[in-house]
């Protein structure tokens, strides 16, 4: 589940983390009265930072024309404007989509000038089953971008769970990235905090990028939390019940929640060619071969291991919202679950939502006599493949036709 | 001999009043397993199905009854413990079904397994299975959920990070007169027991085991890790195949280790470590078993 960035900074300001004052705000006048706290308490300059779930926010335009989800603002009026001018406007930046998304909350911060930009993450490394830190002198620009080029300049301190970051650990990496002086202790206790902040929240991923050294009122060198972003591990949710709150349903997409609400895992994807499957691996595999044969799938649709007559039924309203799809491939291999369960599923939706798409059945495991005798009986008109491969290529046919 | 289990292994069950764990107890019964024990805290001396005695702690029941591998299907809150329960108790093998546990726990777990002689295999895995002689492939050794039925005993190995996927692999073998040794599924989770790579180093050893099916996904690098391995250590033909090369990056797949992240974890860069480690790919998830048949 991914979080806003204000609410990133929250966690970490809860683990220990210095993170730059601020305040949300939903309103122009919220907005107005934030930057005013900030300017009186001796903020030189604030920045408005619209509030998405979504990358390159800066280089993001408004569809009302405005460049930038990000801005530096030298006064009051200037950063009641920008603001004004962010709030309820949709804000399309190179991950959002074409669609952008709609812009309900700004952060207003105090902004120091920059001196140096550094990266820091903390997250699973999935080779050694082990918390990672990861931290570059290359802040401010993509990760993936430094690995690919300048991989000497990303530091790496694996954590052991047991212990936790060591104030050793932390210090290194501090030097590594060429802080000196006070500077290094300061560091190690951010790192330590970062970290902290993953594991107690069970965290997939903190990341701040970038860590600015910035120049603070007293004119001295501090480091600080520019951008934060977090996302929390789905399966430790249920042990965060304030975590949970964070949730806001306005950046995920409302299929896809509705598909949630009835155990189902569907992911909305570019092609035509619907799929429901019972199973992850499954699921994908039929993509995949779809794909083989020439069509493009609509979706990812895994209804589970022991899918129920409803959860079919509710699957095929899921699928038959997405007005891009053509025809219909049902694959199902039932092995503990009765195929006869889901013939009698498949038969109660397509009545249920009157199709009248292509639809394609393959059905195989247990009880499988009794489910072909059922799609049989029916009168529908259903095309059953003998083999997940014959099923892929009618359904792919029937698309071109 | 197969890997891991064989039909005689003893076998406990924790979580086994439960309904999840209590359909699958039962099927294991029925499929010939010998269940020896269940364990259900505060539901000691109470029998399963009139017939398997139940325990309140692991260590009672690998006490009373030497049973040496366990299956585990308690909610994810318990899991954790659930497993490290059945590590101190001495077991030889732990797997564990559940789906949903946090990846911290299971950082934890695999740190303190480190170094001792248990070994976990999931979770959120359909399990192993040793396929027997008898009718349906009964008298074998099922720890887990997969459906016993479509297994028939033979010299193909299985393992697989995906459940339906396994049971597709697995029943194209078996419709083509090609029995299996034993049938690994390790599991959907980014942080997980056994690898890829380490159920391979052991059919590799095993006489029985005359060939190899690892089907991977998208999400990390295991299967890389183990094309690596192969490349110099194959005795036997193995064929991989590997779901999600249709899938969009940043977005999990079902599994919570399904995913693309960073560029990382494509199927095109597994597929292809694997084809440069001389191991062949299944062009589709139609032809999986077909493809290995071809080699042997």
């Amino acid at each position: 589940m991914n979080i806003h960035e204000f609410q990133a900074k929250q966690l970490l300001a809860r683990a220990g983390v210095v993170v730059p004052n601020g305040k949300v705000a939903s309103t122009p006048p919220e907005a107005r009265a934030a930057a005013r706290e900030l300017f009186d308490g001796g903020a030189q300059r604030v920045v408005v930072k619209a509030q998405i779930h979504a990358g390159g926010r800066g280089k993001g335009t408004f569809t009302n024309g405005l460049a930038g989800g990000v801005k530096v603002c030298s006064s009051l009026d200037e950063a009641c404007a920008r603001a004004e001018a962010m709030l309820g406007q949709v804000l399309v930046t190179r991950q959002t989509g074409p669609g952008g998304r709609l812009v309900s909350k700004v952060l207003i911060e105090a902004a120091w000038p920059i001196q140096l930009e550094f990266y820091l993450a903390v997250l699973l490394d999935r080779s050694t089953s082990l918390p990672l830190l990861m931290a570059s002198t290359e802040g401010g620009v993509e990760i993936e971008e430094v690995a690919a080029h300048t991989p000497e300049k990303i530091f790496k301190v694996a954590v052991d769970p047991a212990l936790g970051l060591m104030p050793y650990q932390a210090r290194d990496l501090a030097v590594a990235l060429g802080l000196r002086g006070d500077l290094i202790a300061a560091a190690a206790r951010l790192f330590q905090g970062v970290y902290r902040c993953w594991w107690e929240a069970d965290a997939a991923l903190v990341e701040i990028n970038p860590l600015g050294l910035v120049t603070a009122l007293d004119g001295k060198a501090r480091l600080m939390v520019i951008d934060a972003k977090v996302s929390l591990e789905d399966n430790g949710l249920f042990r965060h019940e304030d975590l949970q709150n964070l949730r806001d349903l306005a950046e995920e997409s409302p299929i896809e929640t509705e598909a949630s609400h009835h155990d189902l895992n569907y992911i909305k994807l570019e092609g035509n060619i619907a799929c429901l499957v019972n199973g992850a691996g499954l699921a994908m595999a039929t993509m995949d071969i779809i794909k083989h044969y020439g069509g493009n799938p609509a979706n990812f649709l895994d209804v589970g291991g022991g899918a129920t007559k409803e959860q079919v039924t509710a699957a095929f309203k899921i699928i038959l919202k997405d007005p891009n799809v053509r025809a219909i491939l049902v694959n199902i291999f039932g092995g503990i679950m009765d195929c006869d369960v889901i013939a009698q599923g498949i038969v109660a939706a397509v009545k249920e939502t009157d199709l009248t798409l292509p639809l394609v059945v393959r059905l195989e495991g247990n009880n499988v006599e009794a489910g072909n005798l059922t799609l049989a009986a029916s009168g529908l008109t259903i095309i059953r493949g003998r083999s997940m491969a014959e099923a892929a290529q009618q359904v792919v046919a029937a698309v071109a036709a | 001999m197969a890997i891991l289990v064989q039909p005689d292994t003893k076998v406990l069950i924790q979580g086994i009043t439960g309904s999840f764990g209590a359909r699958h107890a039962k099927l294991s019964l029925d499929y010939g397993t010998r269940v020896v024990a269940g364990v259900t805290p505060g539901k000691g001396g109470q029998r399963f199905e009139d017939q398997v005695p139940i325990f309140d702690t692991v260590a009672q029941a690998v006490r009373e009854t030497g049973a040496t591998a366990s299956a585990i299907f308690v909610p994810p809150s318990f899991a954790a413990d659930a497993i490290l329960e059945g590590v101190a108790a001495g077991l030889e093998l732990v797997v564990c079904v559940t789906e949903g546990i946090p990846v911290a726990d299971m950082i934890k777990i695999k740190r303190a397994l480190r170094g001792g002689p248990t070994r976990l295999i999931g979770p959120n895995c359909p399990g192993v299975v040793t396929p027997g002689d008898g009718p349906g492939s009964r008298g074998g050794c099922r720890l887990g959920i997969a459906p016993g039925y479509i297994h028939k005993r033979g010299h193909i190995g299985v393992v697989s990070r995906s459940g339906t996927l396994t049971y597709e692999a697995v029943w194209q073998l078996t419709c083509q007169g090609a029995g299996q040794s034993t049938c690994v599924g390790i599991g959907g989770d980014p942080v997980h027991g056994l690898s890829h790579l380490e159920v391979l180093k052991l059919f590799n050893d095993d006489p029985e085991t005359h060939g190899v099916i690892m089907i991977g996904e998208i999400g990390g690098t295991a299967e890389e890790e183990a094309a690596a391995w192969l490349r110099q250590n194959a005795r036997k033909p193995v064929v991989g195949f590997i779901a999600g090369a249709t899938a969009p990056p940043g977005r999990r797949m079902g599994h919570a280790g399904a995913i693309i992240s960073g560029g990382k974890g494509t199927a095109a860069a597994k597929i292809a470590a694997l084809r440069e480690a001389g191991v062949a790919v299944a062009e589709t998830p139609a032809v999986m078993a077909e493809t290995l048949l071809k080699r042997l």
